[in-house]
């Protein structure tokens, strides 16, 4: 298509369709030029912009007006033009501020995750890892919060918030009645119901899975099991509310948890309803697809489908065990 | 006495009133603009005066209305800031206490160079009694026949309303403002869109400041080039000083652009010198959110040559010798002052004001201010110093909003120019629980311009 | 986090509503949250604290989802979540006014009124609290009382005595005639 932009982002160039946030122009060439995203998610109009981990550099503005922009630029939110030259981790000065931004994010942060659910699949976790420094400047009590209960089925732990607002954009958007929100300003700002009440409608517990970090998790699989413990299968089932297209985890022959099925950047690839989510935790409710690919640098890939004898769960089932089979050679070739 | 195009007549009894208001020649400029000219005329007008934003950028307004975005069928806003909330800055209370009809005047002229059929003054709730003031002023206008349908048969139609804040400073950001009015949490948006181009209801919206509506009162009256004559170079026209702090004159002063630093401080027709017969430390010259300067650098720039209320020669030096004119509010501090105290006081400001919504702000402004709070009260550390520069530089422009600049320039260009005040707070804690560290060096004749470059 | 303990049941006056619909006509069609802010004013004004059945009934009038009127109520500083004094004194504790007394004063205050910032004297009468610029540094320091925020200026301890002796009589008085 001729109307398309073009971007070069680290050096490398990519034609989009006009429009496009540099972040997505990224995500579309792939690799480590891809800025971390901690608040924006591409199916939650309005998001992005807060969290300030995406900042990039733009040398260069466009082939019109060639000027660099001044200041950093949250990709999220800033739309390509045509000619527009950006540097992520390319520019030291990027490097820099995210490296800031990190340390920010983490002085208020509990850091509990041995004991947090989220550990394992939490992206504060995978951004400190890649940008944070070990060791912390900030010698004063952090933050807590009274605990709120807001129903039985969704944990919150506001002291793990990172205010990046998805859960409130998926309340609004996802489910047809917000009562959750953001309440407070600056730093005593928080994630609350204000009067005890519980979020309870059929697509609430979408929260879980757009939470970037342990605010929201699964009350349901609360101190069940660490993340790389289980296994994640691909099932569905007909569902008259919702896709029925889920992720399973399992231990053993158990299903523990079940969530949305994420894409390689955390986002769901479809929202998912409480009762896939929270009522159908047997592998008898659900057509297996099979393994769910994992991304080789994730935690949760560590021991799994490469055992001589696989559990049984897998052993029952022929696409799982065919998968077994043919990772268990990957792994033992090298 | 310098010329006054704003307060000319704010001695004349009953000048709050329209009637009085009106024979002083008030609305005027409303019936110039309505009979004789077009909405580009007023605009060209307005650009010519040079006239810039006064509620602390400094943006020229006749640019920023040109931006404007016309699509057909969308209605277009004015909205007034009258959130005046930078410590420091009163002007814009001074003015719609004293004489409400010039920003109603103001406002109409303004509406009807941008085709805005209904504006909004967003004034800070905590200013109740302005609001009075403004909506009875605003009843006077229209039984006058200045607002409402048809304004003086020219087929203009204009309804204007007051809209009170819920106390937030960061709703003095023009996005936060926008969704304040809609209703909403004082979130500033992310940019782009401009207000010009999607602002209040998603429709185009220009935000301007309390004083820069008043004066295109003038600029209408005498013409856009007879306002550039006042003022130096690209700062033109008058504007509204608030004077505060250790000042034997405080209050609200309209200065014409140039005046001498060292004039606006000293002489009688101003701020008539420093309180109690002390000393002048340092001046905090454009609000709270501007670099403090010590008495030295504010008097004078580097290069020797006496500094003047101005947008440029403030500027003079960049933020290593410089600051900004700001909203215009000057804040002086006496020889007994404390640098520490106030830079802890004005973090603790932006803590508590800080919106929340992105990262840097929401966490390094608290984070400032628990650290300057422990070098205050004796706990600090020498490495805290550094620290606080390293932290103001990982907010600074790394935010949404300007809040996150704002929060950080005034604890970085302390400990700038003040570094030895804040190293004397950590070897001598208990001295300085005390006592302060006084003048120390700070008004001393300027170094010469090489030797601060070596620093 | 509150606990639902006020569960009376609120009811706006008619001449409250009539000051609401005029409110909501400011603005166009579709666009009346935009009345939150000024609604919370006047409700606060009537009930001393916006209290959840007040913030639910704004919701109602305003046929918003209650906890946008508690997203939007709880960012603002003005309004009280709690119940506060009939007098609450808020007392401008930032700079400008720091360099002319704002502490001292502060002091004073909680002195004389033998209460803790935010707290509310036994007699109900007056609370205090510190808060944020108050854009009248040239007037520091300065105070402001609701719900229409009377201004008190260039403050010393002697007008300080002056004021809140004067409202004590005030209220004294007015208890005599009833």
């Amino acid at each position: 298509m001729s109307d398309k932009v073009k971007v070069t982002i680290d050096g490398i160039s990519i034609d989009v369709e006009p429009g496009t946030s540099i972040l997505n122009a990224a995500r579309q060439i792939g690799g480590d030029i891809v800025p971390p995203a901690m608040c924006y998610y591409s199916k939650l109009q309005g998001s992005g912009g807060k969290c300030r981990t995406c900042l990039v550099k733009v040398s260069k503005g466009s082939e019109k007006d060639p000027r660099p922009m001044p200041k950093l630029v949250a990709s999220c939110r800033t739309t390509v033009m045509d000619g527009m030259e950006v540097q992520n981790i390319t520019s030291p000065e990027v490097v820099e501020a995210r490296k800031g931004v990190v340390e920010l994010l983490l002085i208020n942060h509990p850091l509990d995750c041995p004991i947090c659910d989220q550990a394992g699949e939490c992206h504060l976790q995978d951004l400190s890892y890649e940008h944070g420094s070990e060791a912390t400047r900030y010698e004063f009590d952090r933050r807590t919060f009274d605990k709120i209960d807001i129903g039985d089925k969704i944990q919150l732990h506001m002291t793990r918030c990172i205010l990046c607002y998805r859960c409130v954009f998926t309340a609004d958007q996802i489910t047809d009645n917000r009562v959750h929100g953001i309440l407070g300003r600056g730093d005593a700002a928080e994630i609350s119901t204000y009067i005890e009440k519980a979020v309870d409608n059929d697509f609430s517990g979408n929260v879980i899975d757009v939470c970037p970090v342990g605010a929201l998790t699964d009350k349901t699989f609360r101190f069940k099991n660490r993340v790389w413990f289980t296994k994640p299968v691909d099932a569905h089932r007909d569902c008259p509310k919702c896709s029925g297209k889920v992720a399973l985890w399992y231990k053993g022959e158990d299903v523990i948890r079940v969530t949305a099925r994420k894409d390689v950047y955390g986002e769901v690839e479809e929202f998912i309803c409480n009762d896939c989510r929270f009522e159908h935790k047997k592998t008898s409710d659900w057509v297996i697809e099979g393994p769910r690919k994992i991304s080789p640098h994730s935690v949760i890939s560590a021991n799994h489908y490469e055992r001589l004898t696989p559990p049984s769960v897998v052993r029952k089932n022929p696409a799982l065990l065919e998968s077994n089979k043919e990772q268990f050679e990957r792994v033992t070739k090298l | 006495m310098g010329r006054k195009l704003l307060l000319e007549n704010i001695n004349v009894p009953g000048i709050n009133t329209f009637d009085v208001y009106r024979q002083k020649g008030g609305y005027r400029a409303v019936e110039k603009v309505l009979k004789g000219m077009s909405p580009e005329d007023v605009v060209e007008e307005v650009k010519k005066s040079g006239l810039r934003g006064r509620g602390g950028a400094g943006f020229p307004t006749g640019m920023k209305w040109s931006f404007l975005a016309k699509p057909e069928g969308k209605p277009r806003y004015l909205v007034c800031n009258g959130d005046e909330s930078e410590p420091g800055t009163f002007k814009d209370r001074y003015l719609m206490t004293y004489i409400p009809h010039l920003l109603i005047e103001g406002m109409i002229v303004s509406s009807f160079a941008l085709g805005a059929n209904t504006s909004y003054i967003y004034v800070r709730g905590e200013m109740m009694p302005q609001i009075r003031i403004l909506e009875k002023a605003i009843a006077e206008a229209r039984n006058a026949g200045f607002l409402g349908k048809n304004i003086l048969g020219s087929g203009y139609d204009l309804e204007l309303y007051v809209q009170p804040g819920g106390g937030a400073y960061i709703c003095g950001e023009e996005t936060a403002l926008i969704e304040s009015l809609e209703g909403k949490r004082g979130n500033p948006r992310i940019k782009p869109p401009f207000p010009a181009i999607s602002g209040l209801y998603n429709c185009p919206t220009v935000v301007n400041n309390v004083e820069s509506i008043a004066a295109t009162v003038p600029i209408i009256n005498d013409g856009g080039d007879e306002y550039a004559k006042l003022g130096i170079g690209r700062s033109t026209g008058t504007k509204l000083i608030s004077a505060s702090g250790n000042l034997n004159k405080p209050g609200v002063y309209e200065i014409e652009l140039g005046v001498p630093v060292e004039e606006f401080i000293y002489s009688d027709e101003y701020c008539g010198g420093i309180a109690n017969g002390k000393r002048l430390k340092a001046v905090v010259a454009g609000g709270s959110s501007v670099p403090i300067l010590p008495a030295n650098l504010i008097l004078k720039t580097l290069n020797g040559e006496n500094r003047l209320m101005s947008y440029e020669s403030l500027a003079d030096g960049g933020f290593a010798s410089g600051t900004m004119l700001g909203s215009g509010g000057f804040v002086a501090f006496d020889e007994d002052q404390c640098i520490v105290r106030n830079t802890w006081n004005y973090a603790r400001f932006y803590h508590h004001e800080s919106c929340g919504q992105c990262s840097p702000c929401r966490e390094g402004t608290g984070w400032m201010e628990k650290v300057l709070h422990r070098l205050e009260y004796g706990h600090g550390k020498l490495s805290d110093i550094d620290l606080l520069v390293d932290v103001s530089k990982k907010i600074e422009g790394n935010t949404i909003c300007p809040l996150g600049d704002a929060a950080a320039w005034p604890v970085a260009s302390a400990i700038r120019h003040f570094r030895d005040e804040f190293e004397w707070h950590v070897s001598r804690p208990e001295e300085a629980m005390d006592r302060n560290y006084g003048l120390a060096h700070y008004a001393d004749p300027l170094p010469k311009p090489e030797a601060v470059a070596a620093n | 986090m509150l606990k639902v303990s006020n569960t009376e049941e609120i009811v706006f006056t008619p001449e409250l509503i009539t000051k609401f619909n005029e409110i909501v006509a400011r603005y166009p069609e579709g666009k009346q949250k935009s009345a939150l802010l000024p609604i919370l004013h006047l409700a606060q004004a009537e009930y001393g604290w916006v209290s959840t059945p007040v913030m639910d009934k704004v919701a109602e009038f305003l046929d918003l989802k209650p906890i946008e009127v508690y997203e939007v109520a709880t960012f603002y500083t003005m309004f009280f979540l709690k119940p506060q004094g009939k007098y609450v004194l808020e007392v401008c504790r930032t700079g400008p006014c720091c360099l002319v007394g704002a502490e001292k004063i502060m002091k004073y205050i909680e002195q004389k009124l033998e209460v803790k910032e935010g707290e509310v004297t036994p007699d109900g009468l007056f609370s205090w609290r510190g808060v944020e610029c108050l854009a009248a540094c040239g007037m520091g320091p300065v105070l402001q009382i609701g719900p229409e925020y009377t201004f008190y200026e260039n403050l010393t301890e002697a007008k300080v005595d002056e004021l809140i002796d004067g409202l004590r009589l005030k209220t004294a008085e007015k208890a005599q005639i009833i």
